[in-house]
């Protein structure tokens, strides 16, 4: 039963790293659990700080924004998130997006979150790359695979600048799939039909995994939080937190 | 709540007793599993044994883990990696004050509050009676499971040696070292620390820095393992053989190459040899006792047999005149609100449990933490809670299901699980090796699996 036994962990653990978190708290009696928003690593806290983070705390979520350490494999980046979301005062919302929602699910296995969201995940090896190969082969082809505008943004998106702030680091990649969550936290799979990294296939098939199904918005791109469409699906991840966490207790 | 004659039924809730960090995994993962949890605490705070404000707390000034943090930490909610290979005490206890908020375990805890008894009362169910610690009327109420988690390094086993507590045989002070807690106390005196454990180890380390002259008295020889080997936690470079599965023989070896390599032959310093092959007592951590040993700072000297004329009689005939004695000599479970036979007490005093946690007789009655493992205390804790609420769900929710896993379980040999193989003392009553106890919980766990 490997999920007891962690020689790996006790035998040489994670090495730590200085991490960054960008927050937006909420004044006075936090009511709502803490949500920790998870991005792949080749984005930063800052894509969930331009818009989603603000909105959150708004609505009377603290928000919080982790930037994956540089050139960690799978393991050290669970390690990074289960850290951070053990380091907030309540039991987390864990949210990844895109290979950051693969860090999610298997930071479920090692923390026992209040609830989870998977946006965009790119959790099938081979249906995201599929999809890549489709929209732009030569960069999926690489060793650290270059995501392009078309990939990430719709249209009206002033992309310039984000996209001079992405890195390209190697794929992450799971040797198996993500164990059964601690806890059995509510979660949630969000999504676009639309999106050219992760097929709507793969969407429906996540979702099932949790028994639910994907919450779509179509015409978005894979970067739902730097949409010009990004407070709809925040909106709506917002609404359906506030429905779990009253319907748990 | 108030007083009412009649006993309250609280139908499906559990109740837990003490809110130390076995109690607090307890309680969190019974509420992970969907039962209701009153948890009573005799101290106004969590914590137990790891808070220095409690009056019944073992630790003292200087304590740090004697196990490193990866194998000390809840396997789901880890210590900061920011924090030192071996954490102190004050930060063990603000872990388990973090733990409590964190999964808001406080509004399930009634502090202050003292179990005075848990009966049976058929149907798998007890009656629990609590009062306020400080006394007061007392109130009965109805649990469908009781979760004894009230720790066992709390009521000092104090040893017998004549002459002790006499002034005409002695007139210096003789304390427990559950009454050690600043190096103030050992500060210009002459100490004889009693007990080779890794309290009596720890205390003649601190008293070789305060103290004008340290006696350390042992009866058996151990194996006493540095902190670091290789330049790692000398536990995780030994996890490392047990992941590699090197047999046992090989094992010893190994144990004993690397600390001849290392610690070095300690008999040379008075110390006696051991008297058992590595692995088969509880494990000694300590890197400052050869080093003060060599400095003629700490004397090792045998076993006290009696106190008479002004000084203590030693076992090879010495006599010694220390002013101060902590007696090492560790701590006795206890079970007051329970029946003795509830837990299977043997004559000795010892409870036969299954896993050492669960009663044989009666499904709805568990110890968590009653172990002595040669790793940190908490993750077997933690996996202990969680069997035991998935076998008190699956009790409520497959009956069935529930009995067979009992038949099952009833014959399971108890040397997979329990070290058979070790010093016959009370020390080591529960002493488990982690891998073989999580193991076993594992295929517990396994066997309780919900069906999906």
């Amino acid at each position: 039963m490997s999920d007891l036994l962690r020689f790996e962990d006790w035998t040489s653990p994670v090495p730590p790293v200085e991490r960054e978190v960008l927050s937006r708290l909420v004044e006075g009696e936090d009511e709502q659990p803490p949500l920790l928003f998870v991005p792949g690593p080749s984005m930063g806290a800052w894509a969930f700080a331009e818009h989603w983070l603000t909105h959150a705390a708004g609505r009377g979520f603290p928000a919080h924004a982790l930037t994956p350490r540089a050139d960690g494999d799978l393991r050290a980046h669970v390690h990074d998130v289960v850290q951070t979301a053990a380091s907030l005062p309540r039991q987390t919302v864990l949210i990844g997006h895109g290979a950051g929602a693969l860090v999610v699910s298997h930071a479920l296995a090692r923390y026992p979150a209040r609830a989870a969201v998977l946006v965009a995940p790119a959790v099938d090896r081979w249906a995201t790359l599929g999809a890549g190969l489709k929209t732009n082969p030569f960069g999926t082809l690489r060793g650290r695979p270059r995501l392009n505008r078309k990939q990430l943004f719709s249209a009206g998106v002033d992309a310039e600048a984000y996209l001079s702030r992405l890195v390209f680091p190697r794929r992450l990649t799971a040797s198996k799939e993500a164990p059964r969550p601690v806890g059995s936290p509510p979660v949630l799979v969000v999504g676009s039909p639309d999106d050219r990294v992760v097929p709507r296939k793969s969407l429906d098939r996540v979702a099932t995994r949790y028994g639910g199904a994907p919450l779509l918005f179509p015409g978005m791109a894979h970067a739902l939080m730097l949409d010009t469409g990004w407070q709809e699906p925040i909106d709506a991840i917002l609404d359906w937190l506030t429905k779990e966490l009253h319907a748990g207790s | 709540m108030h007083d009412t004659p009649d006993i309250a039924d609280r139908r499906d809730a559990v109740c837990v007793i003490g809110a130390g960090a076995s109690g607090l995994a307890t309680i969190k993962n019974l509420r992970e599993h969907g039962f209701a949890v009153d948890c009573y605490e005799r101290e106004t705070s969590v914590g137990g044994a790891w808070n220095w404000r409690h009056d019944r707390s073992p630790v003292y000034a200087n304590t740090h883990l004697i196990s490193s943090r990866p194998l000390t930490e809840f396997p789901d909610f880890p210590m900061p990696d920011s924090w030192p290979d071996y954490p102190h005490h004050s930060q063990v206890l603000s872990y388990l004050e973090r733990y409590a908020k964190h999964f808001g375990l406080g509004e399930h805890i009634w502090f202050g509050t003292e179990v005075v008894s848990a009966v049976p009362v058929g149907d798998g169910r007890w009656d629990v009676t609590t009062r306020s610690t400080g006394g007061g009327s007392s109130r009965v109420q109805r649990y469908a499971a009781v979760i004894a988690a009230n720790g066992h390094n709390w009521s000092p086993a104090k040893p017998d040696i004549p002459g002790a507590n006499s002034q005409e045989a002695w007139k210096g002070q003789i304390i427990h070292s559950a009454q050690f807690k600043d190096p103030a106390q050992l500060r210009n005196r002459k100490v004889l620390v009693i007990g080779g454990g890794n309290t009596g180890c720890d205390i003649a380390v601190e008293a070789a820095q305060q103290a004008t002259t340290v006696w350390h008295s042992t009866r058996r020889g151990y194996w006493y393992a540095p902190k670091y080997v290789l330049g790692r936690p000398a536990d995780q470079v030994n996890d490392r053989l047990l992941k590699w599965r090197l047999p046992l023989k090989l094992r010893q070896w190994l144990y004993r190459r690397t600390l001849a390599l290392t610690t070095g032959d300690l008999t040379r310093y008075g110390l006696p040899a051991p008297d058992h092959r590595p692995y088969e007592s509880h494990p000694i951590v300590n890197s400052q006792l050869p080093y003060y040993l060599g400095h003629g700072r700490i004397k090792a000297v045998p076993d006290v047999l009696r106190f008479a004329e002004g000084r203590a009689e030693l076992a090879d005939g010495r006599r010694i005149d220390p002013d101060l004695v902590i007696t090492a000599t560790g701590y006795a479970p206890r079970f007051e609100f329970l029946a003795p036979e509830l837990i299977g007490t043997e004559e000795s005093g010892r409870p036969d449990l299954h896993l050492h946690a669960f009663a044989r007789k009666h499904p709805t009655l568990a110890v968590v933490g009653l172990l002595q493992p040669d790793a940190g205390l908490l993750p077997l804790a933690h996996w202990q809670s969680v069997a035991v609420a998935r076998w008190l769900q699956l009790r409520r929710e497959d009956p069935v299901r529930a009995a067979a896993v009992q038949q099952k379980e009833s014959a399971r040999p108890v040397s997979s699980w329990s070290r058979r193989q070790v010093v016959a003392t009370r020390r080591h009553w529960f002493e488990v090796d982690h891998i073989a106890y999580l193991k076993s919980v594992g295929e517990l766990l396994r066997e309780m699996e919900p069906a999906t």
